[in-house]
């Protein structure tokens, strides 16, 4: 392969011109991935090694691109939506939402605040999620299993709550342009509260297990840091910018969906290493607790969808006794609704970074150009300096705690 | 300091650059400057160090590809924001497809690095200056740039969504 002779020349190259040649250092190149259990996800990674010491290293992606943005032109937009699950397929509703907030700032509709509050319990429970994932997946890495299968029993409660909600637990598909598809029912709201009232005691003894405790520490703290400088250079968003000392999220810099209406912190971290994105995600999990309650204890009495018969499905009864529903019904589902001319940048707080959507309309049925703005995609590029002088074993942990989808990389 | 408005931020921009700006608009409150191609890098060195608007994030590069605008059939977008003053920039420059060239930013962003080569990958633009422009996402082997209009997704002989079908 091209790049294996390519690495080779570059190994000779730094061999003949350091002082190692005396020594007879030897270089060895070491294929982390692309199907590596360590690196949970498709990805692969050329290293250079030195010993345990990583050298230099070569990252390759691409290897589950999917062609979403090509697809996405031939897709009316609400078919859209269930590309967007399979970005970041850990907390997908949060890119279901981001996708229908885009849209709806298209046709300029402004959804019942009932249905942004919806929004927003789900889109923080997604964030849980996700994080639930990151951060004990970084407790498996660094040799503790048992957060991991304690607090992925949480992951599965969510996605009860998610099942209640729309019928999907994965990809979910959740939520519609100009709302939500039905209202929580009362079982949803049983799991909710049944969800807050027990997680976090489970939490805080996830927490009390790692947080603290000196092993953990030893492992990640100075694991992969970054500079606040160096990270905003590199495109950083989400908990890994906070991690490294930038306050900067999109829930706070650029409100969507009512949460300027909640009280809730941004938690940052200072030195931007394994332990501090640990530790940010951590209380972020705390914060997204705190919104929800918030949301439940405030929830507006109204509809859970806006009125806009042109984007959002009409009840089914209807369709069967009713003309004008009929039309829609059928007009909706072929992708026969009319969609002004625009162009429109919507950005939501990802659970893994901004994730944005840049739409272009030429008034068809499908978007003239979608582009994603993935977190991950553009934060990953980091990840050779980050690792650049440390162990093998501390690239992992590193690779884990910025939580780098691969779904999301290739898109 | 009251908050910077789009007027404000394109009479700076023009004061500065001039001629270099071409037009403007303003969809959805976001200001979109389309910019001659050759000036990006000077003009998003120029908004980085200012000290008033401080456009020193960038946010995302994606192209874009218009078959009808002769001369000027890829556009490539940049979208820059101001973390400190809470603002978004648009900007937009086209190339034509023959010689599709324009500066490379990845001297001033690390991050400018894989999303240039993101768009190189699906539209081929070629970002000169730029220190490893080669496929990123398609295989190393592929010929064609797939996200130019040119190459439909679905299968040609497919008729049953045919516009005479719908009235259009």
């Amino acid at each position: 392969m091209d790049e294996t002779t390519l690495k080779e020349n570059k190994i000779n190259q730094q061999a003949s011109t350091t002082e190692h040649e005396e020594f007879h250092t030897q270089y060895t190149t070491l294929n982390l991935g692309p199907t590596h259990p360590a690196t949970h996800g498709i990805f692969q990674n050329i290293l250079t090694m030195d010993g345990e010491i990583i050298i230099d290293s070569e990252q390759t992606c691409g290897y589950i691109h999917r062609a979403f943005e090509k697809i996405a032109e031939r897709r009316p937009f609400y078919q859209i939506t269930t590309l967007t699950d399979r970005l970041n397929y850990c907390s997908s509703p949060i890119n279901n939402m981001g996708w229908h907030m885009t849209v709806e700032k298209l046709i300029g509709v402004e959804i019942p605040k009932r249905a942004q509050y919806m929004r927003v319990i789900i889109m923080e429970l997604a964030r849980i999620s996700d994080h639930i994932v990151c951060n004990t997946v970084i407790g498996v890495d660094t040799g503790a299993l048992t957060g991991f299968t304690y607090l992925f029993q949480w992951r599965e409660k969510i996605y009860d709550i998610f099942e209640h909600i729309c019928g999907a637990r994965l990809t979910t598909n959740i939520g519609r342009i100009g709302g939500l598809e039905r209202d929580f029912s009362p079982e949803v709201y049983k799991r909710i509260n049944a969800f807050l009232a027990e997680f976090p005691k489970a939490f805080t003894e996830f927490c009390t297990l790692l947080e603290r405790n000196r092993i953990f520490f030893d492992r990640t703290a100075k694991t992969g840091p970054i500079s606040a400088e160096r990270a905003l250079n590199y495109g950083f968003t989400g908990p890994n910018l906070r991690a490294a000392g930038v306050d900067y999220d999109v829930r706070v810099a650029d409100p969507y969906s009512s949460y300027e209406d909640f009280e809730f912190q941004i938690p940052i971290g200072v030195s931007g290493d394994t332990y501090d994105r640990f530790m940010v995600r951590q209380e972020e999990m705390w914060q997204s607790l705190k919104i929800i309650r918030q949301a439940l204890d405030n929830m507006p009495q109204g509809k859970h969808f806006a009125d806009v018969p042109e984007f959002y499905l009409p009840p089914k009864e209807d369709v069967y006794h009713n003309m004008e529903a009929l039309i829609w019904h059928f007009k909706i589902v072929m992708g026969e609704s009319d969609v002004p001319k625009g162009e429109v940048y919507h950005a939501v707080e990802g659970a893994n970074g901004e994730l944005g959507f840049y739409l272009v309309s030429d008034g068809g049925r499908t978007p003239y150009k979608l582009h994603f703005r993935r977190p991950c995609f553009i934060f990953y590029q980091a990840y050779p300096e980050m690792i650049r002088g440390g162990m093998l074993s501390d690239a992992i942990v590193t690779l884990s705690s910025l939580n780098v989808i691969a779904g999301e990389l290739d898109a | 300091m009251g908050a910077i408005t789009n007027e404000f931020m394109l009479e700076r921009l023009q004061g500065q650059f001039g001629n270099k700006v071409k037009s403007s608009e303003e969809p959805f409150g976001m200001l979109s400057v389309t910019i001659d191609p050759s000036s990006i890098l000077d003009i998003l060195r120029w908004l980085n160090t200012d000290r008033i608007l401080k456009f020193q994030f960038l946010t995302d590069i994606c192209g874009s590809h218009y078959p009808d605008l002769k001369g000027q059939e890829l556009c490539v977008v940049y979208h820059v924001q101001s973390m400190e003053n809470n603002i978004r920039l648009r900007l937009k420059a086209y190339v034509p497809i023959e010689k599709p060239e324009l500066p490379s930013v990845t001297s001033l962003y690390a991050s400018a690095n894989w999303m240039e080569r993101e768009t190189y990958d699906f539209y081929g633009t070629i970002f000169t200056g730029h220190p490893n422009l080669k496929r990123i996402l398609n295989a190393d082997e592929m010929d064609y740039f797939p996200l130019r209009k040119e190459f439909p997704l679905e299968d040609a002989t497919r008729s049953d969504k045919e516009d005479k079908y719908f009235g259009r």
